[in-house]
């Protein structure tokens, strides 16, 4: 009898035990932060990453979620303040203890949030085109490098199109000015002398264009051909190209190949004066390949409105989240050491129909699309890379950073190695 | 405004089809339609399925060789991208157009209108920037002798761009041909730059002479490539030519460089003009009732988004749409200005600080309003046809029209604020009120509603303002933070409670900028036109104008 009872005194216990691991599972989730501005100038773009997060993680969850537990998001609003999304990462990681993030646009927010991400050992997923000249061990960078975006841009306009001046005008901020001081470096190697390049910029939401676009009509009538790489910031935009259309310069007269105008940009503005400009990014809404087709039905579905574009950074998201729970999967942990090793090398689906994988510089592998954009807000695309581009972290055409290289696994283990000297700089990134 | 645009519109048709009628029947009386059979104009087409682009551009050139009326319409509807083909039906080519009830398709075999299709049945025959460039210069070479004196003009001028010898015999025709002296000029510049290029040296030479004088950028472009020089040696083998091109050049950049100093100045009054219309509202309220308004630009913002609402609810009408919509961005940002007056600001006279905090909170929540109704996506607000394009009174010399109209603009809102202030009863109850409150309500003013209602117009020419901006710039929720420090610069520089200090102020201000930015560029400029207010402001703390009497005293 003695030993009955305690029979089913085990039974009881292991089965006290095993409901207790149960609950204690079903309240274990693994959580995934959201830093994405949702008010402030960044919202207009910011608010639509945190959506597609959002969407991702749910359908993660649809599919059982990942090592048997369920995906829990942790949205917060660093308000387009720079200082503000150091302070929000804090509390991400800190507070909440996420497992992950995705998050930021601008560079000076990515920098801001940086320190914080290294001392606490966070992870990051950073889906925007970025001026490069970086390389993290805690982040990864799934939007493209200036070798993935802007150079091949450069190489089309000068193959294809034949142009000889160039006028690169940008914004007054970091992207553009280490973009246009890389682009100008590698024009100069290709031998276009310093005069057939024109350099301007303008500060933040700039409105009043006439001066310039008159300079640059001045500029494209010496007798050669002639293209504007624009770095401009989102919202200048449609001024800039409003005033290009005053003034009478067409895109057949003096193309202007933009990096940050994408669908959900040129959804908000009459397309009409900008039809048959060219934009390079490494995904269109307008790509023809089944699982974009999927990706867009997803997100219509799941934003419950029909007219919702996608666009590149969206892809970033999705190429990144889906990198991440791979890596998750295979390390079997969500340890950021753990699935920072297990991350490289991972190859995931892209939207274009092709595949990212996960270089060890942390950047990943993508397709360079260019597209003339249609009066329907679309990009119709003309040209593209023949495969796939490994993104670069530091330029090969910039003084200073030619000989540096970023390789986060063993033997290296740095984000900048110094091929010549040998040494590895002592920062962490 | 619905039912009398319906009348205006329907009286339009009528006349346009008299007119076309009278035009077709005159055509007819002298020549019969040119046709070719219509297989020879569906092979081609069928060709455009496809989606290779030289293929397209072997078909835009087989099709412009063929002597068919029917060929302008195709290649002008695919230039425009509304060039679309049956899905369901083979040998259906259609222009689609928009009608008031959805896509009107105009067969371009049978020149036979349907109306309301469903643009789900026919695709798109897609067009690039080489395609376009092409479609551009064969229909102009086919429209020179267009019986459209307008249509001639476009084409003359865009044959300028042709690189094409073939294109001097038809230009030679057109020359002997035309009557309109307009015309001959331009048609005689595009034969000269063909002739430039492509003739035998003396003729080079004398072709090059005629383009004296020519502002045209595609003329400097031209003579300029003569002077390029690739690894040291010239691209253009001909010293004489070489020499010719070089002192033309010379002639024309002196004038170039003319036409660009007045067109600096025009850029600097059409600045100056929006800078006027950004601080004039901000004139009455800070101006004449001393309220540190933060909140002014959310009213510009406001008269932007009322643009936008009235567009979406005549969007067969956007030419009347800023008709519209001046009127009702005043209405609601005045209204807005009334219950932020009446609600807030009448309890915090006479404290400024907390004036400041509180319409900058107003703002604030002004634009997480228009975040959470409108989303924080920019809206597309479209520009009316009739402001589109710009005033071409040289090669060199252009004036846009949206600017034009925008400097005409401010200068009437400025104008019928003065009247308002000088000439009506209001006026003169408003000017009292703010200077000597306690005298005018015992002179019989109600004070409070004065005080409202002079906010409300503050705030509703503002809202005007916003109306005009909206076709400037982007309408989203932070239009109104990019303009409310230039408006304080405005004001103050100009001196507080002065309109004609407003409009000198913003003047100077804007040519000043523009003057600058040449050579400082445009961060430079604006940072220099800071630092000059700020040491003007230590000068002469009351602004340019200042007041005078007892109502500077306070």
């Amino acid at each position: 009898m003695k030993k009955y009872t305690k029979n089913i005194g085990v039974g009881f216990t292991a089965l006290a035990l095993s409901i207790g691991a149960s609950l204690v599972q079903a309240a274990d989730t693994i959580k995934v932060g959201v830093l994405h501005s949702l008010s402030g100038t960044m919202a207009i773009s910011e608010t639509t990453l945190k959506d597609t997060v959002l969407m991702l993680i749910d359908e993660q969850n649809k599919k059982g979620g990942l090592l048997g537990k369920k995906l829990e998001p942790v949205v917060v609003d660093p308000a387009s303040n720079w200082p503000l999304f150091a302070e929000k990462a804090r509390e991400l990681l800190e507070k909440d203890k996420v497992d992950v993030v995705f998050g930021c646009w601008t560079s000076v927010s990515r920098k801001s949030v940086l320190p914080v991400f290294e001392e606490l050992n966070g992870l990051l997923f950073y889906p925007v085109q970025y001026e490069g000249e970086e390389s993290s061990k805690n982040v990864f960078y799934t939007g493209a490098a200036p070798n993935q975006q802007a150079i091949p841009a450069v190489d089309y306009l000068m193959n294809e199109v034949g142009v000889k001046r160039w006028v690169l005008a940008g914004t007054d901020y970091v992207y553009p000015r280490t973009t246009n001081k890389i682009l100008e470096a590698y024009l100069k190697a290709k031998g276009v002398a310093a005069k057939d390049i024109m350099i301007n910029y303008t500060p933040f939401g700039h409105s009043d264009w006439q001066s310039i676009v008159s300079d640059i009509k001045k500029f494209g009538s010496a007798g050669a051909k002639t293209a504007v790489v624009s770095t401009i910031n989102g919202d200048a935009n449609v001024p800039f190209y409003k005033e290009l259309a005053n003034q009478g310069i067409s895109a057949e007269d003096i193309p202007v190949v933009a990096f940050s105008v994408g669908e959900e940009e040129l959804s908000g503005l009459d397309t009409k004066p900008l039809v048959g400009h060219l934009a390079a990014w490494n995904y269109f809404m307008s790509v023809d390949s089944d699982v974009n087709t999927d990706f867009i039905d997803s997100w219509k579905a799941f934003i419950k409105d029909s007219k919702r574009v996608t666009n590149d950074p969206m892809e970033a998201h999705f190429i990144g989240f889906n990198m991440w729970a791979e890596a998750v999967k295979k390390a079997g942990t969500t340890d950021v050491d753990k699935v920072s090793n297990a991350i490289i090398g991972v190859t995931v689906p892209n939207l274009s129909g092709g595949y990212a994988t996960m270089m060890p510089n942390h950047h990943i592998t993508k397709p360079v699309l260019i597209g003339e954009i249609q009066e329907d807000g679309q990009f119709e695309t003309v040209w593209q890379t023949a495969g796939a581009v490994m993104g670069d972290a530091w330029s090969d055409y910039l003084e200073g950073s030619k000989d540096i290289t970023a390789d986060w696994t063993a033997p290296l283990v740095c984000g900048n190695y110094n091929v010549k000297t040998g040494k590895c700089s002592g920062q962490n990134y | 405004m619905r039912m009398s645009s319906v009348w205006l519109t329907r009286l339009l048709h009528v006349t346009a089809v008299i007119f076309i009628l009278t035009v077709n029947t005159l055509l007819f009386a002298r020549n019969v339609m040119a046709a070719v059979p219509d297989s020879e104009l569906l092979t081609p087409l069928a060709e455009l399925k496809s989606a290779n682009f030289s293929k397209k551009e072997q078909v835009v050139t087989d099709l412009s060789n063929l002597d068919d009326d029917r060929v302008i319409p195709i290649l002008s509807g695919m230039l425009e991208g509304d060039l679309y083909y049956s899905k369901n039906a083979a040998d259906v080519f259609v222009v689609l157009s928009s009608i008031e009830s959805g896509y009107q398709a105009f067969n371009v075999m049978t020149a036979e209108s349907t109306p309301d299709i469903s643009k789900r049945d026919y695709k798109k025959i897609s067009v690039n920037n080489s395609l376009r460039r092409l479609l551009r210069e064969t229909l102009a070479s086919l429209q020179l002798r267009s019986s459209n004196l307008d249509t001639r003009i476009e084409a003359a001028r865009a044959m300028m761009k042709s690189d094409d010898e073939g294109n001097i015999k038809p230009l030679r025709q057109a020359l002997q041909k035309e009557q309109n002296e307009t015309v001959l000029h331009l048609l005689a510049v595009s034969e000269a730059m063909l002739v430039a290029r492509h003739g035998e040296s003396q003729e080079r030479v004398a072709a090059i002479g005629k383009l004296k004088g020519e502002l045209y950028p595609e003329v400097r472009s031209l003579l300029a490539g003569f002077l390029i020089q690739r690894n040291g040696e010239f691209q253009e083998p001909d010293a004489d030519v070489r020499q010719a091109a070089a002192d033309v050049l010379e002639s024309i950049e002196d004038l170039v460089a003319f036409n660009k100093g007045i067109e600096n100045v025009y850029f600097g009054i059409s600045l100056g003009a929006v800078l006027l219309l950004a601080a004039v509202g901000l004139s009455i309220t800070f101006g004449v009732m001393g309220v540190i308004n933060m909140a002014h630009g959310e009213m510009i913002m406001l008269g932007a988004y009322t643009t936008y609402v009235i567009q979406q609810l005549m969007p067969n009408y956007i030419d009347y749409s800023l008709f519209v919509a001046i009127p009702a961005a005043f209405l609601v940002s005045g209204a807005v200005g009334v219950v932020i007056e009446r609600g807030v600001i009448r309890h915090l006279y006479g404290r400024p600080l907390e004036t400041l905090l509180a319409t900058f909170g107003i703002s604030l929540i002004l634009q997480q309003a228009v975040r959470t109704i409108f989303s924080p996506l920019n809206q597309s607000v479209t520009t009316p046809a009739w402001m589109s394009g710009s005033l071409e009174i040289n090669g060199a010399l252009s004036l846009t029209y949206n600017r034009l109209y925008i400097i005409l603009f401010s200068l009437v809102v400025l104008f019928t604020l003065a009247l308002l202030l000088r000439k009506t009863l209001f006026g003169l109850q408003m000017r009292a009120v703010t200077q000597n409150r306690r005298m005018a309500s015992s002179m019989g003013i109600r004070t409070g509603w004065l005080d409202a209602l002079t906010f409300g117009l503050g705030s509703g020419i503002a809202g005007i303002a916003g109306v005009a901006l909206s076709q400037l710039t982007n309408v989203g929720p932070n239009l109104g933070q990019a303009y409310i420090i230039d408006s304080f610069m405005v004001v103050v520089f100009g001196g507080v409670g002065n309109l004609v200090g407003t409009f000198v102020g913003a003047m100077s201000l804007g040519i000043a900028n523009k003057l600058m930015e040449p050579f400082a560029g445009a961060v430079l400029a604006k940072i220099l036109v800071l630092v000059v207010i700020i040491l003007f402001i230590q000068k002469y703390p009351r602004g340019l104008f200042a007041l005078k009497g007892r109502a500077a005293e306070d």
